[in-house]
């Protein structure tokens, strides 16, 4: 029996007796979503070669006065409020980005910096509650985006497929699971009702209730796959139309 | 045979320091066993609470290598055991002595919930499909790990405004319970402080009954507060229906 040179647990700021890599977990994501903001930042504004063929870069989409009539920036500009707004108050990345930007906390039984923490309960971090609206707002930009997707599969009025037709394909899928696998969509198909037997409905909105439930056990997964994509899917547009890759017409 | 060494916290409210105790290590040792090894030949005046060692009771919570578990649940071929094995006290709740942790301020936050409130004259039937959900709340055994780990209770000391993931788990029972008759939202959004919840999810990384907490309790009450006070079409049709009735 020996005193051990440890000490007890501190308060300071990343205090743990956690062996494990605790860091490794929100310094990923640190890198993944700063990635992510730093490329969506260029590319939003840069506004060329946004468009090939009859290929439209979701960051694009709906595209609004591509002429520069009466909004002077880049059309990006215009529409990416409302998919930033959503990821932003996703519950998901809400988790994400408070542990690896705010450190709040880094990790699990890691010791925080002190601050006045108001969680979500003061100005701005209340405003996390809108989740709901960017969710209906996400149905404008999804339909959008299908409208592109099949319309990547027109070539001068005739049916026909590239590389970019399917890609632009798998894009509008993913960002459409991850709309429904949303936390706010499991509430409002029903997981606001307490008595299915009872509610109007009740039967269907509890086996829309499980199959959203499905979906969104895998948020997280789905979150990131959707996220990736729609940067790659931007990338593939851009690269096309700066002449860098040529589009392999398929059929 | 082979030994483990664990650093196992001594000491008061007053103060202490971690003692390392070579323990041999048997076959499906858990770390309960090991602090009973300890007490029968080391260290008969280690203070460990446990009553079941079958993660029934919820009663040997404590820090493994910094990580908030059941010891009995832990088995120590899961660890390192070629380094000290740190085991602590739950830090969030006051030292009582050793391993054991005053945890009566979780007794008082439960008193303060209104209980389950049927209508008068309930029909007493319920269909599967109507309890599924709360059964999951029903598996909790009260070992308060996740209030524990929680930040706003363990780094912030929110216990004042804020009742804790156990407490959610509690009240989402209620809430979507088929035969309640009673809504809590408004006390989930002001007494329990659930805005302080920023659903980092840790509640749910280590509850030993593998509960959902954050996904199937806190965010579903949080949508359901939102329905109540943030919704702004919902206050709008509210007010309309107020001024349509005056």
């Amino acid at each position: 029996m020996a005193e051990s040179p440890t000490v007890q647990l501190s308060d300071r700021f990343g205090a743990t007796q956690r062996r494990d890599f605790w860091w490794l977990q929100p310094l990923a994501v640190a890198i993944g979503l700063g990635l992510f903001a730093i490329y969506a930042t260029l590319r939003a504004f840069q506004g060329h070669f946004y468009e090939w063929g009859p290929y439209l870069s979701p960051f694009y989409s709906p595209l609004i006065d591509p002429e520069h009539h009466w909004w002077p920036l880049s059309p990006a500009v215009l529409v990416l409020g409302g998919p930033l707004g959503f990821r932003t108050t996703c519950y998901y990345y809400r988790k994400a980005y408070y542990r690896a930007f705010f450190l709040d906390p880094a990790a699990c039984a890691v010791g925080e910096a002190r601050h006045n923490y108001g969680g979500e309960t003061k100005f701005p971090l209340i405003l996390q509650n809108v989740h709901r609206y960017f969710f209906y707002l996400s149905f404008v930009f999804l339909i959008s985006l299908w409208y592109d997707a099949v319309r990547g599969f027109i070539w001068s009025g005739h049916f026909g497929a590239g590389v970019g037709s399917f890609i632009l394909l798998i894009n509008v899928a993913l960002l459409t699971t991850y709309t429904l696998s949303c936390h706010s969509c499991r509430h409002m198909v029903g997981g606001n009702v307490d008595c299915y037997s009872c509610a109007k409905f009740g039967g269907a909105r509890l086996s829309l209730w499980r199959r959203v439930t499905s979906l969104n056990e895998h948020h997280m997964l789905i979150a990131w796959t959707s996220l990736f994509f729609v940067a790659f899917t931007d990338l593939y547009v851009m690269l096309t139309a700066m002449g860098t890759i040529r589009d392999l017409r398929l059929f | 045979m082979a030994e483990a060494v664990l650093a196992v916290f001594r000491g008061t409210r007053e103060g202490g320091t971690p003692v390392d105790y070579r323990v041999p290590i048997a076959p499906g040792m858990v770390v309960l066993d090991a602090l009973h090894y300890i007490q029968g030949h080391l260290a008969p005046d280690l203070a460990v609470r446990w009553n079941c060692k079958a993660g029934r009771c919820g009663s040997c919570s404590a820090e493994v290598n910094g990580r908030p578990r059941l010891t009995c649940k832990t088995r120590l071929d899961s660890l390192p055991t070629d380094k000290t094995i740190t085991v602590a006290p739950m830090k969030t709740f006051p030292l009582i002595k050793d391993l054991v942790t005053d945890v009566s301020w979780n007794y008082q936050v439960n008193k303060k919930i209104p209980a389950f409130s049927p209508r008068p004259g309930t029909d007493w039937k319920m269909s599967q499909a109507d309890v599924d959900r709360a059964q999951e709340f029903r598996k909790c055994i009260e070992c308060f790990l996740c209030q524990d780990v929680c930040h706003v209770l363990r780094d912030h000391q929110k216990q004042e405004h804020y009742a804790g993931p156990r407490f959610f788990v509690r009240v989402a029972g209620l809430e979507m319970h088929p035969l309640d008759n009673l809504s809590r939202i408004k006390s989930i959004k002001d007494q329990m402080g659930i805005g302080f919840c920023n659903i980092t999810k840790c509640c749910t990384e280590v509850c030993p009954e593998s509960i959902h907490i954050t996904d199937n309790a806190i965010i579903p009450l949080k949508e359901r507060v939102v329905d109540q006070f943030y919704d702004p079409l919902v206050w709008i049709a509210r007010k309309f229906r107020r001024s349509g009735g005056t």
